[in-house]
């Protein structure tokens, strides 16, 4: 039998079924994998306690034939979300000690669904940031390395704890958050699969917020199909999100039929950016040539306002955050640094609580919103946003998913990008639009670059057809046979 | 439009953010960039195009009007960094 | 038109109220926390109020509903589609950091509001908007010397804000104004109107100018919160206007804060500087939509406004504007009134002058509100009965009343306990009669002279006292003259 913290998600949870391991076995196996791990510094907070109390009670019901979904299946949670009595820190010293009296409602879904909880993960602060090192908690070491390099390079972000988890083999699956790009970029440098579902698929309540039109829970795992069945789980329309839509929650993991014939891809000409090199433009091709092979038809597309899709991102997600953050004033909870007076109080404590580029975004929202620019920029981005919107729409008439690569590169070096806030946000070059669009997107992984360091591809697909977005991935994944492991792997 | 010294130290008064002299200077630099980055959006004519809130097309939900919350002093005031007698407590504000 | 005399001439003075509303709903507009008044601090805090990280609104059905329903109190224009926005500012007992509010989309649009001044008199003010926005929470600064207290009890709960046209000329309009909001938010059962309790809070928008002149600059005065404050916050600053501009100065745009202790209010301007709200649509809702058959089924179960039941009254029971105006202010009055009435089967005046001068009068002497007087509707149309079928003289029926306001008994009681009914029987009274003609001679003589012509008063009188009141007062003067010979 393959070593527990190998498997993936799928086959633990069968090899559990059959009783052939127990989930106590299995969460052992992770939590010492997750204690390995720790020099990556992918987890803010670990639970071996609640995990094996969880793994016990899912064995009981493993014996009884009461197996939910999830069942004793060891997951890492982004810090994100908000989890009953653990400490939920977004990644921000603003919530250095900040245990929530209450549980979000994708991992509430997780746990009802008899998933085990191993521990809360590292992220950029705030999800703000595509390197993860943002965090006032650290950056988050990347398990691979460049080819004869020791060089330490980033996870990506902000989901940059979720993807190393996994990538590492600390976890069968985690959960991300993506406003830009957070689930896939990450996904990409670490060589595995990442999932944003619909704008609404998944509910936000209890999830911290970034930018609120942006915001969407998604699953991070080693495979396509471990990605369906953590979806399933995590997905449901939650009355006490006004924002997430009653949609009836299909089987994921059925839509993996790796039949894509007759299938419309299309490929957006204006993802062809400039200084686009040549590795990647050879993946790209490479994806287009698997799928055409596997029956798909290849259609060439324009996405006429690719172009606008970060500075529109930037303005939208600055402005929602500015005020989103606003809660964060030392007054109910979080971080306080005392002052004469109550705007004192306020100014230490968010002096202090927010980290840099947490700041620059909160100041570059207020600027947007403030008398006298917001039609110049909050407006026109909003109006912006409609055109993007509407690129997609109409693609759509003739294509049933877009292929595009995920990241313009692989993974850097840590501490690179640092002081150049517009080459680090076009990292998020090719995930953002379709966060605008609010559309599902996955990101795969292909290949790997000249230097031996993952490359992923995105597919994107119609609102709430996540299933043919699945299953195209699944048929990409089949195809790129991407079974290279990273150079620090934790479990045995 | 650019920034200067002064607009970033007013928008840091109404985000209420305490900015170091230093940081600030180096904030109207990166802020000038970055809008001079995002103002590319200018080159768009949008007359006409109804600006999006939000990608969900449809109504506003409705919640229907019941109490669900029992007693709630003590999850409301279990992280406050600073309480007395069931009221957060701040600085004295002068009105 | 009102004007205001002032040093160089006479002033006309502009206003329009900004009126904050508390909606009247079990929950918070965005949580499930209640809204009953009173509770022990920070006991009625849902995890939204608070703004605890991830928590999002989800929108009030009823709040909405009262809204539309006040709209059309107001005869104004329901806009089916409305847009929640954040207004943002730090304040303590403002957990989010932001009001969520409407600003570009309210839920209703103009209408008018018709106000009934004393000389029985109506003038049209016309209504700008109404939306729905969140109550802030409470600051107690007065509990320690360094601390203030924050409170969120209240964070959360729905408002109406209210805003007229500068139709307003006087602070009795204004009065009037804030009289007839009320009556209709109680008619509609939208908001309470307790002023006490802050369910009611009034802004005012003020400016002067000479008449036939362009609009003056304004100020706002905030935090005026009864009737009476708000009559002299405007008397205040119109008179503080009138003099800087007299004086040769000019009016500064600005907040003024209202102390009620001093009947003064002062310049907020060092607070107003910083304020840029910031407006954006809120991206955690999604704009409200309203079908027309929704907003035609509320207004189907409107019940019948103070306006509507006046002129009713006015034209179905022939009262006076006056009395109709008192009887419709207070919808439980209206319905006592017509519980008196009894379907028509009294007399319409009869029963107005007793429900308005007695009844009103008892109830206000006594302090008590409609709910707990010892006299209901029935048992006062049974004195009405009584004093229809001349069973009581008008003069007696009002001591009845009173032994009915003492005892909680019903009139027929009363009047059967204390012997008081009306003697009719003819023969009874001729009795009466003879005996003081008997009597009085020379009185007699008097009015067979023709001397004094008014002695049959005096006459008719003295039968009265005679029959302790009893007798048919008609019947005695038939009588009397009868007997007399005139």
């Amino acid at each position: 039998m393959t070593s527990p913290t190998h498997m993936t998600l799928a086959q633990a949870r069968d090899a559990l079924a059959k009783r052939e391991m127990s989930a106590r076995e299995l969460a052992e196996a992770h939590l010492a994998a997750v204690e390995a791990a720790r020099p990556l510094n992918a987890f803010t907070v670990e639970t071996p306690e609640k995990a094996l109390s969880m793994a016990e009670a899912s064995d009981e019901r493993l014996a009884k034939g009461e197996g939910r979904p999830l069942e004793g299946i060891p997951l890492g949670i982004k810090d994100l979300f908000c989890t009953e009595g653990v400490a939920s820190t977004a990644g921000s010293r603003m919530l250095k000690d900040f245990k929530p009296t209450y549980e979000s409602t994708v991992t509430a879904n997780l746990w009802r669904d008899g998933a085990v909880l191993l521990g809360k993960l590292n992220m950029d602060e705030f999800a703000m940031g595509s390197s993860n090192m943002t965090s006032a908690y650290g950056g988050v070491e990347n398990p691979w390395r460049a080819e004869g390099s020791d060089k330490k390079l980033v996870a990506g972000g902000s989901s940059g704890g979720s993807a190393a988890a996994v990538a590492a083999r600390c976890a069968l699956g985690t959960t991300g958050t993506d406003t830009g790009g957070s689930i896939r970029q990450p996904a990409a440098f670490t060589g595995i699969v990442g999932m944003k579902p619909t704008y609404g698929r998944c509910s936000r309540w209890g999830i911290v917020s970034f930018a609120s039109s942006l915001d969407q829970a998604g699953p991070m795992a080693r495979s396509v199909r471990d990605c369906a069945i953590l979806l399933r789980s995590m997905s449901g329309h939650d009355p006490k999100d006004s924002t997430s839509i009653e949609q009836p929650v299909p089987d994921f993991e059925k839509a993996l039929t790796g039949d894509i014939r007759g299938l419309k891809v299309g490929i957006p000409k204006e993802y062809r950016v400039d200084g686009m090199s040549e590795e990647l433009e050879r993946l790209w091709q490479q994806g287009i040539d698997w799928l055409r092979a596997a029956g798909a038809e290849i259609i060439d597309i324009s996405l006429p306002h690719t172009s606008y899709a970060l500075p529109t991102y930037y303005i939208v997600a600055s402005a929602e955050a500015s005020s989103n953050l606003a809660r964060y004033d030392g007054v109910r909870y979080g971080l306080r640094v005392e002052g004469d007076s109550l705007d004192e109080m306020y100014e230490a404590t968010r002096g202090a609580g927010f980290g840099r580029e947490v700041k620059r975004r909160i100041l570059i929202g207020t600027y947007v919103l403030s008398a006298g620019y917001y039609d110049a920029y909050y407006n026109k981005a909003r109006q912006v946003r409609t055109l993007i919107a509407r690129d997609f729409g109409q693609a759509y008439e003739k294509v049933d998913v877009i292929l595009t690569p995920t990241t313009p590169g692989p993974a850097f070096p840590m501490g690179e990008k640092m002081d150049d806030p517009i080459a680090m946000y076009l990292n998020d070059v090719f995930t953002v639009p379709a966060s605008l669009a609010g559309q599902p997107a996955i990101s795969v992984p292909a290949g790997l670059s000249e230097q031996g360091l993952p490359l992923g591809l995105q597919l994107i697909g119609r609102a709430f057809d996540e299933q043919t977005v699945l299953r195209a991935a699944g048929v990409l994944e089949e195809a790129a046979q991407f079974t290279a492991e990273p150079a620090f792997v934790a479990g045995a | 439009m650019s920034v200067d010294l002064g607009t970033v130290r007013h928008i840091a008064k109404l985000a209420r953010l305490h900015v170091e002299q230093e940081q600030a200077e180096a904030l109207v630099g990166e802020l000038n960039k970055i809008l001079g980055w995002v103002e590319q959006l200018g080159e768009l004519d949008t007359t006409g195009v109804p600006p999006m809130t939000s990608v969900v097309e449809r109504s506003q939900p409705l919640r229907e009007d019941v109490v669900t919350e029992e007693d709630s002093n003590s999850a409301v005031l279990a992280n406050a960094p600073d309480s007395a007698h069931g009221f957060f407590v701040v600085p004295k504000v002068v009105e | 038109m009102s004007l205001i005399e002032g040093e160089t001439g006479k002033w006309e003075v502009v206003i329009g109220l900004e009126v904050h509303a508390q909606v009247i709903s079990r929950s918070k507009l965005f949580s499930g926390a209640s809204t009953a008044y009173g509770a022990a601090p920070n006991s009625q805090v849902s995890l939204v109020d608070a703004a605890m990280p991830g928590m999002l609104p989800v929108l009030n059905r009823e709040c909405v509903a009262q809204a539309v329903r006040t709209g059309l109190g107001l005869k104004a224009k329901i806009n089916l589609t409305s847009v929640f926005e954040r207004k943002n500012y730090f304040y303590a007992d403002l957990p989010q950091g932001y009001q969520i509010s409407q600003f570009k989309h309210p839920i209703v649009g103009e209408g008018t509001l018709t106000i009934d001044l004393p000389d029985g008199s109506t003038r049209d003010i016309g209504i700008e908007r109404l939306h729905l926005e969140q109550d802030a929470g409470k600051s107690l600064h007065d509990q320690d010397p360094r601390r203030t207290f924050v409170d969120l009890n209240r964070a959360g709960v729905a408002l109406m804000e209210i805003v007229s046209k500068p139709d307003i000329r006087s602070a009795e309009e204004a009065g009037a104004y804030i009289r007839k909001l009320r009556s209709i938010l109680r008619y509609l059962g939208t908001c309470d109107g307790n002023m006490e309790e802050g369910s009611l809070r009034c802004d005012v928008n003020l400016s002067v100018r000479r008449p036939g002149e362009p609009l003056g600059t304004r100020t706002e005065t905030k935090n005026v919160n009864s009737i009476r404050f708000v009559q002299q916050a405007i008397e205040y600053e119109a008179r503080r206007q009138i003099e800087v501009l007299e004086a040769g100065g000019t009016i500064e745009q600005e907040t003024r804060l209202f102390d009620s202790r001093k009947g003064e209010s002062r310049s907020m301007r060092s607070k107003e500087e910083a304020h840029d709200y910031r407006y954006f649509p809120d991206p955690d809702l999604l704009p409200l939509v309203l079908e027309q058959s929704y907003v035609d089924e509320l207004a189907a179960a409107l019940p019948e406004l103070p306006d509507e039941k006046k002129r009713r009254f006015m034209e179905d029971y022939g009262l006076s504007a006056y009395d109709a105006g008192v009887l419709v202010a207070e919808q439980a009055n209206a319905a006592f009134y017509e519980a008196v009435l009894d379907g028509g089967k009294r007399d319409p005046k009869l029963a107005a002058n007793w429900v308005t001068v007695n009844y009103f009068g008892a109830l206000n002497a006594s302090g008590v509100g409609l709910a707990e007087a010892p006299i209901d509707a029935k048992k006062l149309g049974g004195l009405l009965d009584l004093i229809a079928d001349g069973t009581v003289s008008s003069r007696l029926a009002k001591e009845v009343f009173e032994a009915m306001w003492e005892s909680g008994k019903d009139a027929a009681t009363i009047v059967e306990e204390k012997g008081l009914k009306q003697i009719t029987d003819e023969s009874a009274i001729e009795a009466l009669v003879d005996k003081v003609i008997a009597e009085n001679p020379a009185q007699v003589e008097q009015y067979a002279g023709g001397e004094n012509p008014k002695v049959i008063g005096w006459f008719v009188g003295q039968v009265m006292k005679a029959s302790q009141g009893k007798a048919n007062p008609g019947a005695v003067n038939q009588i009397l003259k009868r007997k007399l010979g005139g």
